[in-house]
């Protein structure tokens, strides 16, 4: 039967139904089900997962100064982006200011971890949808020398050196202990690359991982330590000292200059290795541009990397600000998170109670009750469902609209209202990306897109860490060392009552948390994370959430291996912050996909 | 020889944070020397790679669910931990510690002695309450096996004269100050 839902999809769940359970290399857990028409292509998309239960359980009470610390813990992903969005919010609630080094700090950490997950989520988790790892072992490293060195002056290019890498990757399959790469469906049809295009792709998913632990010492120098960084509300826990030598905690100009020496090495391997690498797996996928889904409709961005500190509106951030609807480019709406018409959040397909479900609640007065129960054609018991019922409730994700509308959120949406900004930084280098591709501005509208984007991103924000670092630098040198204002520090110096909203671009999309303080400590605290938007279910009237858009049209070349539906959703690098991680000793968790 | 002595796991999800709190414990118990580090490493998956890879040595605390009573320990020791973390899914998109390792591997730094003290959990579904009785009382037996452990592979680490300068967790997220609330509170916050 067929279904035109609101925002332009036709949803026609009539022929097979293939569950796919769970999603892996993501986080959390994600379940997709789809029907498929008789030449197997996606005719209805449903998608499932795990969410926390909100975090005001555990917040409520406790002190407004200590919430980031907490929100850090909600994932093992998206730490530090947490953390900042939660003392943003607490010093919009208590009027705080922060000095000028605490914004350039605060921004060179938060790009970091914005490199870093783009770069393990392209190397680590997504790659490998594009790459066939087992295709790698046949390749010629002469030939793949000579493809690496056409595409990038990166040193780590030689025959002998793709020689040493296949016979290392070759042992490590002959072990039987295949490790990230078990679960592949290698071998499949929708594989496109070479083998030589892929042993470089194996290459680089090596040097990556060997890379990735320099971008994080960003976050030690000036959180402290890592994993779980300190953050602080008015500004950043370090102290300045450029002439002190080894004090502990204080940032000397040894520790400036490894920030420097780490910055130039991130902008060498994103520019002379990530970016070539996605484009050059991108010219073997041209002719596969599917899951474009609302990025062409509907996409929004909160907006990030204040240049200046304190100053949160759209002018004063490197990240675009704004909303589009219908694929209008021509016009972008301001976001207000504090307008209650704007975002809201509905449970009507969602695990969670309402007084009255046809209305969506702002998260200021958002409510977190579970209410888990099924569609009545939902087939399987509620511990081992074999369907879904869509037409019921079906999902622990929340649906948040703007203004009702459903939106994209993440990397590719952040490029599109860039691009419609006319902002150089944004048009000019995806211009060129695309020029080289020889693919029209429109292939951005699609899984490839959000790939693009992400790496496009990466690149910016390099970019954008070394501008921090020299701003940094320079306001050291004209003689200003603050770094936390420390004036409304004791809550004798709070309003009875306040509250307030912090928000950032996560590098999985636009995430924001509410927060209502009273008495010194925590009334109510609400997050909305970027997962929640991409991987919404459907609302009251019918609008279907980004990952569902975003498989609609796909075929699959083989309905028993779903790697299209992986590819696409992995897009969206999704972060569905876990409920339950622990398994049992032996019970392997593979993908099931069950075709009914 | 590098020692790594790890926990594991969110401390939010009530057993779930056994590794973490044990490392916790272990942190105010003992000091160690320069060659050892003793981390909380939540649900960092992949990104614990530069720690693992870093080590000689690797002791490891985890909850794993080996379909035990609530609160009993299980070591496994060197072959037998990626075999027995195979389907242990933690953060960064689901890598299971053996996925750490296998990374490790590949990357031709692996270390030559691990250790893995697992416990059973008994409830990972309460958002925000506390260990369990029998998964809290299993942390100091965990202590006394880690220190045997330890000491067997000749590690530098002795129990502390004082009490630690920094606690491995702060910020009211530490062991005692987290569950310090009565568990009615939870009841309170619900609409």
């Amino acid at each position: 039967m067929g279904i035109q839902t609101p925002n332009g999809f036709n949803l026609d769940n009539s022929g097979k139904r293939i569950v796919v359970d769970p999603v892996t290399r993501i986080e959390g857990h994600l379940r997709v089900e789809v029907n498929v028409d008789k030449n197997n292509v996606i005719r209805n998309a449903v998608s499932t997962g795990t969410m926390w239960r909100g975090i005001e359980v555990i917040l409520k009470g406790r002190d407004p100064r200590d919430a980031w610390a907490f929100t850090q813990r909600i994932c093992g992903v998206c730490t530090g982006t947490h953390a900042l969005t939660s003392v943003r919010a607490v010093e919009n609630a208590l009027g705080i200011t922060i000095p000028e080094n605490a914004n350039s700090i605060r921004n060179m950490m938060q790009l970091a971890l914005q490199v870093h997950d783009h770069l393990v989520h392209f190397y680590h988790l997504h790659a490998l949808d594009w790459v066939d790892v087992v295709s790698a072992l046949s390749a010629d490293p002469k030939a793949t020398s000579a493809l690496a060195q056409s595409i990038s002056d990166w040193p780590l290019s030689s025959p002998g050196y793709f020689k040493d890498l296949q016979i290392r990757l070759k042992k490590f399959v002959e072990s039987g202990q295949l490790g990230p790469f078990k679960n592949g469906y290698w071998g499949h049809a929708a594989y496109k690359l070479p083998p030589e295009a892929n042993l470089m792709a194996v290459a680089h998913y090596l040097e990556a991982l060997d890379f990735q632990k320099e971008i994080v010492k960003v976050q030690t120098i000036f959180g402290g330590k890592n994993p779980h960084p300190n953050w602080l509300v008015g500004g950043v826990p370090c102290a300045i000292n450029v002439d002190g030598t080894g004090a502990v905690g204080a940032i000397n100009m040894e520790r400036l200059n490894l920030v420097t020496s780490i910055i130039e090495q991130s902008i060498e391997f994103v520019e002379k290795v990530y970016v070539p690498d996605v484009l050059a797996i991108g010219s073997f996928y041209k002719d596969w541009l599917y899951g474009g889904g609302l990025s062409g409709k509907n996409v929004m961005g909160y907006g990030d990397i204040p240049e200046h500190a304190n100053d949160y509106s759209a002018a004063n951030l490197g990240l675009p600000r704004g909303v589009i609807l219908n694929g209008n480019l021509k016009e972008i709406f301001p976001v207000d998170h504090t307008d209650p018409e704007q975002i809201q959040e509905f449970v009507t397909h969602s695990w969670y109670k309402y007084p009255d479900e046809s209305k969506g609640l702002h998260p200021w007065d958002g409510i977190t009750e579970p209410n888990y129960k099924l569609g009545p054609a939902a087939k399987g018991t509620p511990t081992n469902i074999q369907e879904l019922d869509e037409a019921g409730k079906y999902s622990w994700i929340k649906a948040p609209r703007w203004r009702g509308n459903a939106v994209e959120v993440g990397p590719l949406a952040r490029y599109i209202v860039g691009y419609a900004q006319g902002k150089p930084e944004f048009k000019e280098p995806t211009d060129e990306f695309l020029k080289k591709l020889g693919v029209p501005v429109t292939a951005l509208f699609s899984t490839l897109g959000r790939t693009a984007a992400r790496a496009l991103e990466a690149q910016w924000a390099v970019r954008k860490m070394e501008h921090f670092q020299n701003k940094l630098i320079a306001n050291i040198k004209a003689g200003d060392t603050a770094t936390a204002n420390v004036d409304k520090w004791k809550p004798e110096a709070w309003p009875k009552e306040a509250k307030g909203v912090g928000f950032t671009e996560a590098p999985r999309g636009a995430l924001a948390h509410w927060i209502k303080v009273k008495d010194g400590k925590i009334e109510n605290y609400q997050c909305v994370v970027p997962t929640t938007w991409n991987g919404s279910p459907r609302d009251p009237k019918g609008n279907i959430g980004a990952f569902e858009a975003s498989l609609m049209d796909t075929p699959l070349a083989d309905p028993q291996k779903p790697l299209e539906i992986l590819r696409t959703i992995h897009s969206f690098d999704p972060c569905l912050a876990c409920s339950t991680h622990v398994m049992s000793e032996d019970g392997q968790e593979m993908t099931k996909v069950t075709v009914r | 020889m590098r020692t790594l002595v790890l926990g594991i796991g969110n401390i939010l999800w009530a057993d779930e944070g056994f590794g973490v709190r044990a490392v916790e414990a272990f942190h105010a118990r003992y000091e160690t020397g320069p060659d050892v580090t003793v981390l909380d490493g939540g649900t960092q998956g992949l990104y614990l790679v530069q720690f693992v890879e870093a080590c000689d040595r690797l002791l490891v605390f985890d909850a794993i669910d080996y379909g035990l009573e609530p609160g009993t320990l299980r070591i496994m020791r060197d072959a037998d931990v990626p075999r027995f973390m195979g389907a242990k899914k933690m953060s960064l998109h689901q890598t299971g510690f053996q996925e750490v390792l296998a990374a490790a591997d590949l990357l031709g730094r692996y270390p030559s002695r691990l250790a893995l003290i697992g416990c059973q959990p008994q409830d990972l579904e309460d958002w925000g309450g506390p260990l369990t009785a029998p998964v809290a009382a299993a942390i100091e037996p965990g202590l006394s096996v880690a220190a045997q452990i330890l000491a067997e592979w000749g590690v530098d680490f002795r129990p502390r004269g004082a009490e630690a300068r920094e606690r491995l967790l702060a910020h009211d997220l530490d062991h005692r100050h987290y569950e310090r609330r009565p568990r009615g509170a939870e009841e309170e916050t619900r609409p």
